[in-house]
């Protein structure tokens, strides 16, 4: 069993501490396993958490959250960044996520259609950020439900002039195979309304999305406890998108790192294929054992 | 059909009732509600709920917390003009009030705003009194345009217009607008406003759904409390909240909870308001209303504001100016004693302009006057990332 755990052993988990207690050595190898990693538009990532970058308590909370849950992508609205180039002291959340260390992936909320999206993304290009977009148009500001009819047409656009286009849509698989026609790079299925932090309530249509797919799916927007994450990753997504549960944590550090775990168990459960469920009791010493082992005639 | 014929349905004795009458264990029942109604409501702003206004506290602030985040978002009043044609009685800025009174020049307007900006502020709310002659549409449309470029996000508290007068402010730069009802009483209504165009009830409220009409979309709404009683102000403007979010969708909604302040004319509020009363406002709004803004103004003092920004406030301003030219002093030359639409003594044309400030008359006394530097602070203290820019212009049109 690798991934058994002996506590505080150093080498169970890839995030335990440096720092070694001192003791005999471990007999658990140091992760005898590797999750495959991602791949979006040809660009490898190990992670497959994706950070949002609201709702934190300060820059600073934003900046360690992220370093602590590994991940390597963030997305940052663009109605928050100062797209002028004037270095607006005011307005810079940019400063603080390093583009060295994680790809900035710019999402166009607050858009309320394909226009205003295309020019956020454009502007967003020429202020010198990676061409890639989340493309999010949710003119409802309750519920954020995104605008299917608008982000088709701001994807197509947005392909046809280079973009990479990670959409964010409802958990709808005929759309996201449109979608994956027009050539974006994923598809971003919802599993509860941003923010709402109920868990991957679109189960049954997020099976299909997967199932379906040529191209990576991300689980966005809903994911309230690790264990949905988990649970997204073991349905076979590709990677999942956190902001509100790690956000507004009172240790968003602590949250962002039990995700990370979350997300690497589900991710492994998944490679290694979990075990199909009954409806019955299946005894692990079966009655049918006898007929395996020599009988006593032979 | 619009919110004046939905309102006339809207049945608010029997709710007032319930406010007033309702007991410990229906609070009860409403708060553990998922999704509550104008009675749950009613009875969250109950005396029986404020003897539990703790657990209404912690309750609307863990949900503010989860639909917006540790942020509270900032915003300036930029007073245009305090020239006015309507007579208010508890409005400083009423026509019968002798007091200083100007309109910005579109250089003046710029002035007073880049003030704003240095002190950081991205999101700007221009207000002005009502007075056509002063300031006309064209004025408006005209300011929006020269502060477009600089302000990514630029809203209005005017006189309440036609759609087809809001359309040309919406393509000249301008996504929001703030209509205060003042009071959702139609008798306290008239009594309250004597004279000018300002006394039809009924146009005033359906200006939100106009300005959505014409494309604006961000909405405001708000009673001023102390007009009437409060309960029955906070249920009809939760119920205008309820049809606003119903009918005009797309549009992001705030509601204020203003409190009438001393002003010129010295108008007692009729019907005052206690603090604790504001405090219990604010849990049940955002109770009721989890995704809907609400807005805290300078009215309050330091205290109350400190207390009520981790409660359930979402935007609030610093360091205000009711008086158009506030800022920077911009103006100070052309301010003039007006009555009753008349000059009593003229502007000091060629005067020295006072090194600070300006004489004109505000429109209320602001109760916190720390500045928005220091307010941001404590915002950081409380556990919250003050923001300053939330919009882009290029979402606007």
């Amino acid at each position: 069993m690798a991934l058994a755990s002996a506590k505080g052993e150093r080498g169970n988990a890839p995030f335990a501490p440096a720092s070694t207690p001192a003791g005999p050595r471990s007999i658990v190898p140091r992760v005898s396993w590797v999750n495959q990693p991602l791949v979006i538009a040809g660009r490898e990532f190990r992670s497959r958490l994706i950070l949002g970058t609201g709702k934190f308590s300060s820059p600073e909370a934003m900046r360690d959250a992220i370093a602590a849950s590994g991940a390597e992508m963030v997305t940052v609205a663009l109605r928050r960044a100062d797209l002028s180039g004037r270095h607006d002291p005011f307005a810079n959340i940019l400063e603080f996520i390093d583009p060295e260390k994680y790809l900035l992936l710019p999402n166009t909320s607050g858009a309320m259609n394909a226009a205003e999206a295309v020019r956020l993304a454009r502007l967003a290009a020429a202020a010198g950020l990676p061409k890639w977009v989340k493309l999010e148009i949710h003119p409802d500001p309750r519920y954020l439900l995104p605008d299917p009819v608008e982000t088709f047409a701001a994807a197509e656009t947005l392909v046809r002039e280079g973009f990479t286009v990670l959409p964010y849509i409802n958990a709808d698989p005929v759309l996201a195979k449109r979608l994956q026609e027009v050539g974006v790079a994923t598809v971003m299925p919802l599993g509860a309304p941003i923010g709402s932090n109920r868990g991957v309530q679109t189960r049954d249509q997020i099976r299909i999305i997967i199932e379906q797919a040529t191209v990576p799916v991300v689980v966005d927007a809903g994911l309230g406890a690790p264990s949905h994450a988990a649970e997204a990753m073991e349905l076979g997504a590709d990677a999942v998108l956190v902001n509100t549960a790690i956000a507004v944590a009172s240790d968003p550090n602590r949250m962002a790192v039990a995700f990370k775990m979350a997300v690497e168990a589900g991710r492994a459960a998944f490679e290694t294929g979990l075990a199909t469920q009954l409806d019955t009791a299946s005894a692990t010493s079966p009655l049918t054992a006898f007929l395996n082992s020599p009988l006593a005639h032979d | 059909m619009s919110f004046v014929a939905e309102f006339e349905r809207v049945p608010l004795a029997a709710l007032v009732e319930r406010a007033r009458h309702a007991d410990t264990a229906a609070v009860r029942r409403s708060l553990g509600q998922s999704s509550l109604s104008l009675v749950d409501f009613a009875q969250l702003i109950s005396s029986a709920a404020a003897e539990q206004l703790e657990m209404l506290c912690r309750r609307s602030a863990a949900l503010t917390r989860q639909r917006f985040g540790r942020v509270i978002r900032f915003f300036a009043p930029l007073y245009l003009s305090n020239e006015c044609i309507n007579n208010c009685r508890y409005c400083g800025f009423s026509r019968d009030n002798a007091i200083r009174r100007v309109t910005l020049s579109v250089e003046e307007v710029i002035r007073e705003a880049q003030a704003l900006r240095q002190q950081g502020f991205r999101n700007l709310l221009l207000v002005a009194g009502e007075h056509p002659k002063f300031v006309s549409n064209d004025y408006l449309a005209t300011c929006i345009r020269a502060l477009h470029p600089d302000w990514p996000s630029l809203s209005l508290e005017v006189a309440p217009m036609e759609t087809a007068e809001y359309r040309p402010l919406v393509a000249a730069g301008a996504e929001g607008l703030v209509v205060y009802q003042e009071t959702y009483d139609p008798e306290v209504y008239a009594a309250m406003h004597t004279a000018g165009p300002k006394r039809n009830f009924a146009w005033r409220l359906e200006s939100p759904e106009r300005a959505y009409a014409a494309g604006f979309r961000r909405l405001g709404i708000s009673p001023l409390y102390g007009l009437a009683d409060w309960q029955a102000e906070a249920i009809s403007v939760a119920a205008h909240a309820q049809y606003l979010l119903r009918h005009c969708w797309k549009a992001q909604l705030t509601v204020s909870t203003v409190r009438l302040r001393p002003c010129a004319g010295e108008f007692p509020p009729p019907r005052p308001m206690s603090d604790r009363e504001l405090v219990q406002l604010v849990c049940a709004l955002r109770i009721f209303l989890p995704d809907v803004g609400l807005v805290l103004s300078t009215r309050e003092t330091p205290k109350l504001r400190d207390g009520l920004i981790p409660l359930g406030i979402t935007l609030i301003s610093a360091g205000s100016h009711t008086e158009p030219g506030g800022y920077t002093g911009a103006g100070a030359a052309n301010t003039h004693l007006t009555r009753s639409g008349r000059i009593i003594e003229a502007s000091r044309h060629g005067a020295t302009t006072p090194a600070e400030g300006t004489d004109a008359t505000g429109q209320f006394v602001i109760a916190d006057d720390r500045s928005p530097a220091d307010v941001s602070e404590v915002v950081r203290r409380l556990g919250f990332e003050p923001v300053w820019k939330d919009w882009d212009t290029a979402l606007a049109g």
